[in-house]
């Protein structure tokens, strides 16, 4: 029982990760249409940039602080240079480039932060255990992922619905030429929503660092479920994108968790060793592939403009 | 036929550069170009297949690495299993490949935009989740093949053969009235369907024949390295062949190979001088995009995409 | 006429031209020896320290074997077996080299082997070690200065035995390689298994689901297999886990001299089995240590003392034959005699052409400057012999 309460746990965790990169993913494309690979290099930036300052501050606050807005900076640059272009382009075209941009930033990152991996060590208190049932502790720094994703959540949600920027980011979305004729500063809004849907990935690698190696190409990995997440939740959608994260963090979980025993019931215990790895590799693509076919649109359809 | 426009006499230049390579080669004693040149036109045949969906059909496939996969894997199993000759693995690759085309093609088609494209990522990574689990043939460390053809003057003739006539046969079906929905499809759906065509089973009958393509990209892959493994598969692979593609220009007659060649030169002359070359790399592939909206054979022919 | 089309047709012209300069190898004299290794990607630091190692060893023999001039030409495989055996393909057909070395992926060497060997090109395994070219497929022109890839997991599973460890949980990524290692510990490992993981590949993020797994188990001992930076990322995943100290943990491959700094204060006490370790005491060793520290600062990895023995391999077959680089014979059995100090110690060739070698534990300690290194527990193995030697048709 205990052991099905922590693999939730681990499930929503997940859920939560994958949700992280996802928002600013779904809200970019959601506003202006961009279909942006390059925001698995911010992720992986926010990562670099964190080890970096965290280390030259001595405070994994500060070095927090910094790197976020580093990773923002990095994003205006690259919106000024590349993006801005591309608002009106076809999707390919926006992948192809932005493509070059991934390819760019991960032969970069070595150049700059040397070849081998790096960690980002907890300071005690968060690397610590919490007594969450008489037999099960959980990292501190765990609890950390589940509140940032909880907030961020929760954050967005109250910002696109109830304020001044939220409502122009909702008029962006719909109708941008009308929400320019109506006074909106559409390049400048655009701008902030690119920096905003980049710090969200760069907040995202700040937070998994500590849980992994930062290195070259961390991006990528993620950025593939990401999208998953992005199209199953219904594109553009921010809820679609909770719903879908969790659903996908969870899924792949079980399929971790379970798949194993439940094939060794079929299968020899060598065979089911080796199947259910690579079952549990495919299962997140093939419910992807499923569900799609039944629901083209994703979970909450964005309107089409 | 009208005149054939600038960039389709340019890739009649390359071609004809692609066939005359051997006797330089044999000149100065560079066996390596042949190589190097014999991997390019494979992958000119396997972006030739993805320009039939991605370019003249609108349909931006991201899982067609993994059909070329689907190619070579069968070549190999035949050629371990039943020791059959060069034919019988093309047309085993051929088949495979086709049919693997026509489900991810029935499968994807229901969707469109970005989520075709996630789609085709998606069921292209089961493929190549699937190959790096079968233990029988190396798993993800692949495995050696029996060498079917000797790395001979005669086996870069006959990959050069193909894709001359794959380049001609995209000329060719642009001008067919299959094709000329295909276009219609890409540029306004409901048009096409107004004039009572099934659009949905041309694209289908396009993507299944598009993995027929990629599979003999596949067969000749197994041939000219006597090896198979799914590293050659994965989601990036594809992003490379779209990459080409549109690098070429997208739709084009001369885009597949032009789009291959800049690749591989770029690639052959900047690792050259730097391992490091995907910082130039990158950057090129950003400006091409921004620059030349028809890629390659569009700014030869003074015009976007069409 | 368009302006364009010219354009275009020029650029072909010059790009051929180019590839043409580019390809034209300037092929020398001497002793030329290519080197395939992994330079870029998140596995870079693994391919410089092998190059390190390979440089250090030219050095040593001041640039010249029997009096020729040496030349290496160092190819980055990027991870991928197609890249790799194009470079291959790249060093035998237009450098001409006599040797290649390196090739740290099973899949990179399998692709690319055959085409340097059937050229009359001597291949020396410096890390990879497939079954694939141990058993029925071992080839004439391949050799390994590293191991077969069941040999270290089994000195592991001895190890297990002999410390009385009765029931193991195993963890390794779903790969040839990491299959291979649950095998290996297999084969020798006579107690009970309590699970075993094989986590997705590539790149599984978090490892939360398979420690509470482990937890819940609860076994006398956890062995994994997580080489480079999944080590690193497995290892601080552990500790946060609160199993750090709680219940022991032994590994093979995945603590090396590269994450070692970054991860020493989570495994310290650490033990893992190794045919190598940078405290061995032999002058060949000492020497290779103590120029590697100058050199670059760093301890070194396996990896670099594996390539620093592939360079002196080759040196001792290049003057067994008096420089005579046309003779493949009698080169290839001046191979076979490994007639070279290696810096592990005891060295012969197989059958096979694989190491017989003998295997250490390893354990992880805090070194006198506050850093960590490992020290020699045990020596687990005296001269062992591969298990697929008998399926191989060459003879000694």
């Amino acid at each position: 029982m205990t052991l099905a309460f922590e693999q939730l746990l681990n499930g929503l965790q997940l859920g939560v990760l994958l949700y992280l990169v996802a928002a600013g993913l779904t809200l970019v494309f959601g506003v202006m249409r961009v279909v942006n690979l390059a925001h698995g290099s911010f992720y992986m930036l926010g990562a670099y940039f964190v080890v970096a300052f965290a280390s030259w501050t001595g405070s994994l606050m500060a070095g927090a602080v910094l790197a976020l807005a580093a990773t923002t900076a990095v994003a205006l640059v690259v919106e000024r240079l590349v993006i801005a272009r591309l608002y009106r382009r076809e999707p390919l075209d926006q992948l192809l480039a932005t493509f070059g941009i991934v390819l760019f930033f991960d032969e970069l990152a070595p150049l700059v932060w040397g070849p081998a991996g790096l960690t980002l060590a907890l300071p005690p208190g968060l690397a610590a255990g919490v007594q969450l049932l008489p037999d099960l502790a959980v990292p501190v720094w765990r609890l950390v992922i589940l509140a940032a994703g909880g907030l961020v959540a929760a954050g967005l949600g109250i910002v696109v619905a109830r304020t001044r920027t939220g409502a122009w980011i909702r008029a962006g979305a719909a109708d941008p030429e009308t929400a320019q004729t109506l006074g909106v500063n559409l390049p400048l809004l655009f701008r902030g929503v690119f920096a905003l849907g980049a710090a969200l990935a760069g907040l995202a690698g700040i937070l998994t660092a500590p849980l992994l190696t930062v290195q070259s190409g961390m991006g990528n990995d993620i950025l593939v479920l990401a999208f998953v997440v992005v199209v199953l939740g219904g594109l553009g959608s921010m809820r679609g994108a909770l719903a879908a994260s969790l659903a996908l963090g969870i899924l792949d979980t079980a399929g971790r968790a379970a798949l194993p025993e439940l094939l060794a019931a079929v299968l020899s215990p060598e065979a089911a060793d080796t199947a259910a790895p690579a079952l549990s590799s495919m299962v997140v693509y093939v419910a992807m592939a499923a569900f799609l076919w039944a629901r083209p649109d994703g979970l909450f359809p964005a309107p089409r403009r | 036929m009208t005149r054939p426009s600038p960039a389709v006499v340019a890739v009649t230049v390359l071609l004809m550069a692609l066939a005359a390579a051997p006797l330089l080669a044999a000149a100065t004693a560079q066996p390596f170009v042949l190589f190097l040149l014999t991997r390019l036109m494979i992958l000119a045949i396997a972006a030739t297949g993805l320009n039939l969906v991605l370019g003249i059909g609108g349909m931006p496939s991201f899982g067609h690495a993994a059909l070329v996969g689907v190619g070579a894997y069968a070549a190999a199993i035949v050629a371990l299993q039943t020791g059959g000759g060069a034919w019988t693995q093309t047309f085993w690759a051929v088949a495979a490949a086709t049919l693997a085309a026509f489900a991810m093609g029935a499968i994807s088609l229901r969707t469109r935009g970005i989520a075709f494209i996630l789609v085709t990522l998606a069921l292209g990574q089961m493929l190549f989740f699937f190959a790096a689990a079968l233990e029988p043939l190396g798993g993800d460390d692949g495995i050696n093949v029996p060498a079917t053809f000797a790395g001979d003057a005669g086996f870069y003739y006959a990959v050069f053969a193909l894709l001359a006539a794959a380049t001609a046969a995209t000329a060719w079906v642009r001008a067919t009235p299959f094709g000329m929905a295909l276009r219609g499809g890409a540029v306004n759906e409901d048009r096409i369907a107004a004039a009572g065509i099934d659009l949905p089973r041309v694209r289908l009958l396009a993507f299944a024949a598009s993995g027929a393509v990629c599979g003999l990209a596949g067969a000749l892959t197994t041939f000219h390295t006597a090896f198979v493994s799914p590293a050659a598969m994965g989601w990036s692979r594809s992003a490379e062949l779209v990459a080409m593609v549109l690098v070429g220009g997208a739709g084009a007659v001369a885009g597949p190979l032009f789009g291959t060649a800049a690749f591989v030169a770029l690639e052959e002359l900047l690792s050259g001088y730097t391992t490091r070359w995907h910082l130039v790399f990158g950057p090129v592939l950003v400006i091409v995009v921004l620059a030349a909206r028809g890629g390659i054979a569009g700014w030869i022919d003074g015009r976007t995409r069409d | 006429m368009n302006i364009r089309l010219v354009a275009a047709v020029a650029a072909i012209a010059l790009v051929a031209v180019a590839l043409g300069v580019t390809l034209s190898g300037k092929r020398g004299d001497g002793v030329r020896i290519g080197f395939v290794t992994t330079l870029t990607t998140a596995s870079a630091a693994i391919g410089i320290d092998m190059r390190d190692g390979f440089d250090l060893a030219v050095e040593h023999m001041g640039g010249t074997m029997a009096g020729l001039p040496v030349t290496v030409f160092y190819e980055d495989d990027g991870l991928d077996p197609e890249i790799g055996r194009q470079k291959t393909e790249r060093l035998v057909q237009r450098d001409g080299v006599q040797f290649i070395s390196g090739y740290i992926w099973s899949n990179v060497l399998l692709a690319s082997v055959h085409a340097a060997v059937e050229q009359g090109v001597f291949v020396i395994g410096a890390n990879a070690g497939p079954s694939q070219l141990a058993g029925e497929g071992c080839l004439a022109g391949f050799f390994s200065t590293s191991w077969q890839n069941d040999q270290t997991p089994m000195a592991m599973g001895e190890v297990l035995n002999r410390r009385g460890v009765d029931n193991l949980y195993l963890l390794a990524p779903n790969y040839a390689a990491g299959r291979n290692m649950v095998a290996g510990i297999e084969r020798t490992y006579r107690g009970a298994i309590a699970g075993t993981d094989m986590t997705q590949w590539p790149g599984q993020l978090d490892f939360s689901v398979e420690l509470a797994k482990v937890r819940a188990a609860n076994p006398g001992a956890v062995w994994v297999f997580y080489p480079g930076n999944h080590g690193t990322k497995f290892f601080t995943q552990y500790a946060q886990a609160g199993l750090l100290g709680v219940i022991p943990l032994y590994s093979t491959f995945s603590v090396d001299a590269l994450n070692l700094p970054v991860i020493g204060p989570l495994v310290e006490g650490l033990l893992l089995t190794q045919h190598w370790s940078p405290d061995l005491d032999n002058a060949a060793n000492r020497r290779f240590v103590d120029g590697f520290r100058a050199r670059t600062g760093r301890t070194p990895s396996f990896y670099a003392a594996q390539a620093y023995d592939a360079a002196m391999l080759i040196r001792s077959a290049v003057e067994a034959t008096g420089g005579d680089l046309d003779d493949k014979d009698a080169l290839r059995r001046a191979l076979e005699a490994a007639d070279f100090e290696s810096n592990r110690g005891d060295f012969a060739f197989n059958n096979n052409h694989f190491p017989i070698q003998d295997f250490y534990l390893r354990e992880v300690v805090r070194t006198e400057d506050g850093g960590f290194g490992t020290r020699v527990v045990d020596k687990v193995y005296t001269a062992h012999r591969d298990p697929y030697a008998g399926q191989c048709a060459m003879t000694p």
